[in-house]
């Protein structure tokens, strides 16, 4: 009888900590839209999957009667379980316990998963939902935050890392997400902030609601925090889902291949170009008329949409996308894009993924907001990360490649192992007309017909600069190649350097313009 | 063109706009930050400004009153710490926008100078 006994006092424990904050809570939380913790981590994981640890930690406040209360869990719920088979390192922070307040013992049921997420090698899915720092246990919580954020550091480049804000996320609190390589959000229930409105009000007298300060949609389209913006909690797992479909587990391994596919027959690359140069297209459909299934998994949409970043797969292998979007601002880099095309182009080379870059810029964005907002720190990002990066560098020139774009968009000269150029490709120092404005100022200005004069030299420079081959015969391109083509020169290229080797000197790391 | 359904970062029914990079002029979509951006204003010696949000508690100067360089105009609070906001050269003060106890926005007119 003492073996039943005892099993069933462990039931009985067992289930008094699994309850989190009660029944009461429970619905409150559901009242709101929200799922509880412990079925987030279930719809994310395969079906019974979920091995739960930790259970039964308990909190290490002692100060203002907390000596006396019980917070279930200490508010997160961590453990392992597989997607897709395979296995993934999870915490999901229960706000139905103390708001999700994140004290010591909190923190330290985090840290020891993200410990075994980089032991084992495998990534780390955290879902915050959480009112912040536990003010009982005072400067013990912040300790718990600056641990999470060094093992987030040290995991960086090691394993994935995703965050998925189910929840508010303020303060302290913000800068793990922020750590990690991909955050998730969803409309209406997503709201990140260093200094919530109350703060904001009472300090600078400045109003501004919740969702309008950090909501979903503001940290994917203004500050660019957030990578993907679902509409619901499920499609946001969805796309958590999809997601690891394209990534490796971790940086000594490659994303699982699937089997190749064609692109659907409806995207054909011939008929999305527009004939004149000025005329926009939807760089998306380009990308979609050569990569597999024309599935293209894109992230950050909504951020700095002048450049498209993303995961396709070629011949079923993951490829990383960076693109122009001729489509939004003529597809110039600027402060935004360039810091989003970077960090893009470092998680590509961190995890051994293939980068396919599609050119068509006219230049930087000019004007005095950029230049003040440091447009030449961020733009050096991008130049830094492309150089720095080993894995296979693809290009591919569909039309404009002028100036400082040019050399920015993967060049050869920035390390490119391919570059490809359709006939449409110009490759110049600048636009004709900025061209011909310049080299030709006198002798426009002193032509009877200036107007006439300057039509003509434009006429001349377009004819002798603006194309492919004066680019081609220096061998800064590899070849020019029919648009048709493009999907099997790609496909070859990406093979052909599968077992790339690049050999840099020794450093103990480089010193990025961050 | 269809593009980004539900984005408040394109405008709704956006419109191709000519955009000039390089005296080439190209058709394309502006994103709402573009429009939003601050436009440029060159600094105006005459007008004194907000270089923080806070509370303007006291204020040292009347209108008409002769100030000089290094003169303190105003104590401006902000992030609990008091700043003493001092003329940055000599003058005679035009208006005061403020009152004390007032507060103020970022950038919002203190006082213009004649």
């Amino acid at each position: 009888m003492w073996l039943k006994d005892k099993i069933v006092e462990f039931f009985k424990r067992k289930e008094k900590v699994t309850v989190g904050g009660g029944n009461k809570a429970m619905e409150k939380q559901i009242a709101m839209g929200k799922m509880t913790a412990r079925d987030r981590i279930k719809t994310i994981l395969d079906p019974d999957s979920f091995h739960e640890y930790d259970l039964f930690v308990e909190h290490a406040g002692k100060d203002f009667g907390m000596d006396k209360k019980a917070l279930p869990g200490d508010g997160v719920i961590t453990g392992i379980g597989n997607i897709m088979g395979h296995p993934v390192c999870i915490f999901a922070q229960d706000f139905t316990v103390a708001g999700g307040s994140l004290g010591l013992m909190h923190a330290r049921k985090i840290t020891k998963i993200m410990d075994h997420a980089v032991k084992l090698g495998v990534p780390l899915i955290g879902i915050n939902d959480s009112g912040g720092a536990r003010i009982q246990e005072g400067v013990n919580s912040l300790a718990g935050y600056g641990e999470i954020f060094y093992r987030n550091t040290l995991a960086s480049g090691v394993i994935p890392q995703i965050s998925v804000i189910l929840g508010p996320c303020a303060g302290g609190a913000v800068y793990s997400p922020a750590l990690t390589d991909f955050v998730f959000v969803v409309d209406k229930i997503s709201k990140m902030f260093i200094t919530g409105p109350e703060v904001i009000k009472t300090v600078l007298g400045e109003e501004i609601s919740m969702e309008d300060l950090g909501g979903a949609k503001v940290q994917t389209e203004i500050s660019g925090n957030a990578h993907f913006y679902a509409k619901s909690e499920y499609e946001c797992f969805e796309q958590i889902k999809k997601l690891m479909t394209f990534i490796p587990w971790n940086n000594t391994k490659r994303a699982d291949p699937l089997p190749p596919k064609p692109p659907k027959s409806n995207f054909e690359i011939t008929s999305v170009i527009p004939p004149e140069p000025s005329k926009p297209y939807d760089i998306r459909d380009v990308v979609k008329s050569v990569c597999d299934d024309s599935d293209f998994f894109e992230i950050q949409e909504f951020f700095a949409p002048n450049v498209v970043i993303g995961f396709a797969r070629l011949n079923g292998d993951t490829v990383g996308i960076i693109g122009n979007q001729p489509l939004v601002l003529a597809g110039v880099l600027d402060v935004d894009s360039s810091d989003k095309a970077a960090r893009f182009i470092r998680f590509c080379d961190a995890f051994s993924i293939p980068i396919i870059t599609f050119v068509d810029i006219p230049g930087y964005l000019p004007g005095v907001d950029q230049e003040h907002n440091g447009v030449i720190r961020h733009g050096a990002k991008i130049l830094y990360s492309y150089s720095e990066a080993t894995v296979p560098k693809i290009t591919i020139i569909l039309r404009k490649a002028y100036g400082g774009g040019y050399i920015a968009m993967c060049s050869r000269h920035l390390g490119a192992d391919f570059v490809f150029a359709w006939p449409t490709a110009e490759i110049a120092v600048m636009g004709p007309e900025g061209a011909a404005n310049i080299i030709f100022k006198s002798e426009i200005a002193a032509s009877e017909n200036p107007e006439e004069t300057r039509k003509q030299k434009v006429q001349e420079y377009t004819e002798k600069f603006a194309n492919p081959y004066v680019a081609a015969a220096n061998g800064h391109i590899d070849a020019v190649i029919n648009p048709e083509e493009t999907r099997g020169y790609l496909i070859h290229a990406v093979q052909i350097s599968r077992e790339k080797k690049e050999i840099r000197p020794n450093r103990k790391h480089g010193i990025p313009p961050f | 063109m269809e593009f980004h359904p539900f984005s408040s970062n394109m405008d709704q029914n956006n419109n191709l706009t000519a955009f000039p990079v390089d005296d080439t002029f190209y058709e394309t979509k502006l994103t709402t930050k573009f429009k939003k951006r601050k436009i440029y204003q060159p600094p105006n010696p005459d007008k004194l400004n907000a270089f923080i949000p806070g509370i303007v508690t006291k204020i040292h100067v009347k209108e008409g009153q002769t100030v000089k360089r290094g003169d303190s105009l105003l104590i401006l609070e902000a992030m609990k710490m008091k700043n003493n906001v001092v003329s940055a050269r000599d003058g005679r003060i035009k208006s005061i926008s403020v009152k004390e106890s007032k507060m103020v926005r970022k950038g919002e007119l203190l006082l213009e100078y004649e």
